[in-house]
């Protein structure tokens, strides 16, 4: 008799056979196979195209076998908004860190939320510049220490970090706001279903959908990748819960 | 043809459509917002997108987005807006997408004034943004000529895939002529590269970013080659009264108007006077300029001299060369008699 074997695993489609530049550890790469996989299982990479701005998000389009732009630092909504008017049959999606999505992009973020555009938003948010070496972000903890922040971030100087999902969801035209996270395998699969929720927003017409993960960043929080999964857990999670803010 | 009475904005915004442009954001600013405002009556209702965005460095994005697309695509603005929009101007010359943005000039440096003025010369001709790059660069000076320009602006952007800009100003925003639409076909020009969903072909990318120095070099080389053909073959220039001419006023935009009306004034006086009027700014006309250099001349500018120096440049250094330019007041003719009848004394 012979062997079946099925095959229960496999690379999905629109994820290129490369290897990534993320750091050991990092959530990124985990992020860029989650969007990989739903583009597949909805079978619209034929008709989808990113926008990755400057940051650690910008080599995705390495990664992503589908049409994509390179932003520049915060304006990736802004592009999807040009892309998705001219062609309302696309589904477009940005793919941005916190220091372009709460900081430099924020007009551009706020703004396609109350429009309702018809664009989905992955905002990885790991509470640090990734790429330009660890320093402070909009969204670094209080007593968080980054090469900016060297003696921990107060808010008597910094202010306080801010919560796009949270302030997203105050905004008519948003219509699928959640946080989750890839610190674990449960939240990693959490994580997928907010994701393919976001899209399906998006594809019947439902307005504007994001999604913030809580990613980890070992290198640039000098920690060893255990240590960071726990710092999700433990520091981030606390001050950024996850949860679904607002669905249609 | 039939002539219909407007404003230069709005014959602007006519023109466009009429070269197929169908998609246009931008942001309110005097005084160009009837541009806008012409938009989102007219392209709606013709299954176009107006939109209206958050600020004009959205705007420029936004356009960056739908040229990705290979739409035909406008924004407009003024010149502070203008100077928000040089980000995205850059990344759009970096990605070679093709697309319009009309400068209506007003007054500057910072708020400045809402007055017509040329000092955003600099900004338009040598690039604006970082980086090496050049628009195109119309200079219209009637309403007429705006229309004309406008409508072949969308198919000179698509053959260089490069951006062009409309360059005119408050005066000729506002002021109202009538203007003809000639009948246009716009020119199809393939585009392989844009971003519509990778079905049936490998996945596009609308990138800037060339970590490796030799690429980027590679790729600032395929720019500045398409620079160099511009020069060569895209240069419009307009010559009045010059063979006789022994004092040539160079002029663009609304002050080659004002001066031709000068010159008329002058030539009744016996004098003779000719005008150079650049209608690319850039590519800049040097060469009828170093033809003419054993003139002199009297350049003109709602500045404080931009395009002086490329007149300076293109005649040499031992030509004659003098300027007259007001900035935040537009020269009046008799002004440029006076300053004509100073060089003859």
């Amino acid at each position: 008799m012979q062997m079946q074997l099925q095959k229960v695993f496999e690379r999905p489609r629109t994820l290129r056979p490369v290897a990534t530049h993320y750091c050991p550890g990092c959530g990124h790469g985990i992020v860029a196979r989650l969007i990989a996989e739903v583009i597949d299982e909805f079978g619209i990479r034929e008709k989808t195209v990113g926008v990755a701005p400057v940051g650690c998000s910008v080599l995705l389009y390495n990664y992503l076998d589908i049409d994509m732009y390179e932003a520049a630092h915060g304006r990736a909504p802004a592009v999807a908004t040009g892309c998705k008017r001219v062609h309302p049959d696309l589904v477009v999606f940005t793919y941005q860190g916190d220091g372009d999505f709460a900081s430099i992009g924020t007009a551009e973020a706020v703004h396609a939320a109350a429009r309702g555009e018809r664009i989905t938003t992955i905002f990885i948010n790991n509470a640090i510049y990734g790429m330009t070496g660890g320093q402070m972000a909009p969204t670094t903890l209080i007593g968080q220490k980054t090469t900016t922040s060297p003696y921990g971030r107060t808010a008597e100087q910094a202010g306080f970090p801010i919560r796009m999902a949270e302030l997203l969801a105050t905004l008519d035209g948003a219509s699928f706001i959640a946080r989750v996270s890839v610190h674990s395998p449960k939240n990693i699969i959490q994580a997928k279903g907010a994701i393919k929720k976001a899209f399906s927003v998006q594809m019947n017409q439902q307005g504007y959908s994001m999604v913030e993960v809580l990613s980890q960043c070992p290198t640039d929080w000098r920690m060893s990748p255990a240590e960071a999964v726990k710092w999700v857990e433990e520091k981030m999670i606390p001050y950024y819960p996850l949860k679904t803010l607002k669905a249609p | 043809m039939e002539k219909t009475f407007m404003t230069g904005n709005e014959a602007i915004a006519e023109a466009a459509i009429q070269a197929g442009c169908r998609h246009f954001f931008g942001y309110p600013i005097t005084p160009q917002s009837e541009i806008p405002e012409y938009m989102s009556k007219r392209l709606p209702k013709m299954g176009g997108v107006y939109l209206q965005a958050e600020s004009e460095v959205a705007a420029i994005n936004m356009l960056f987005g739908a040229a990705g697309t290979g739409a035909r695509v406008m924004t407009s603005s003024s010149s502070p807006g203008i100077s928000l929009m040089q980000e995205g101007i850059s990344y759009i010359a970096a990605a070679r997408l093709p697309c319009v943005i009309v400068n209506i000039m007003r007054g500057g440096p910072g708020l400045g004034g809402i007055q017509p003025s040329q000092s955003d010369y600099f900004q338009a001709t040598k690039g604006g943004g970082h980086g090496d790059y050049h628009l195109i660069v119309l200079a219209p000076h009637t309403l007429q000529e705006a229309v004309y320009l406008t409508m072949n602006s969308f198919d000179l952007a698509d053959k260089y895939r490069n951006p062009v800009m409309i360059l005119g100003d408050g005066y000729m925003g506002q002021m109202m002529e009538p203007v003809s639409f000639p009948k246009l076909t716009p020119r199809h020009t393939p585009k392989g590269w844009a971003l519509t969903g990778a079905k049936d072909r490998p996945a596009n990318l609308v990138k800037t970013l060339y970590l490796d120095p030799e690429a980027l070099e590679k790729h600032n080389l395929v720019i500045n080659q398409t620079i160099q053909k511009i020069k060569k073959e895209e240069v419009q220039v307009e010559t009045y009264h010059t063979d006789d001419a022994e004092i040539i006023i160079a002029a663009y935009g609304t002050v080659a108007r004002i001066a031709k009306t000068a010159i008329e004034v002058l030539r009744n006086k016996g004098l003779k006077v000719g005008l150079i009027r650049p209608i690319t700014v850039f590519p800049f006309p040097c060469k009828i300029f170093e033809e003419l250099a054993d003139r002199r001349f009297l350049v003109v500018e709602m500045s404080f001299g931009q395009m002086l120096e490329d007149v300076q440049l293109s005649l040499g250094r031992k030509a004659s060369v003098h300027f007259y330019g007001r900035t935040g007041v537009v020269p009046s003719y008799d002004e440029i008699i006076v300053e004509v009848e100073k060089l003859v004394k």
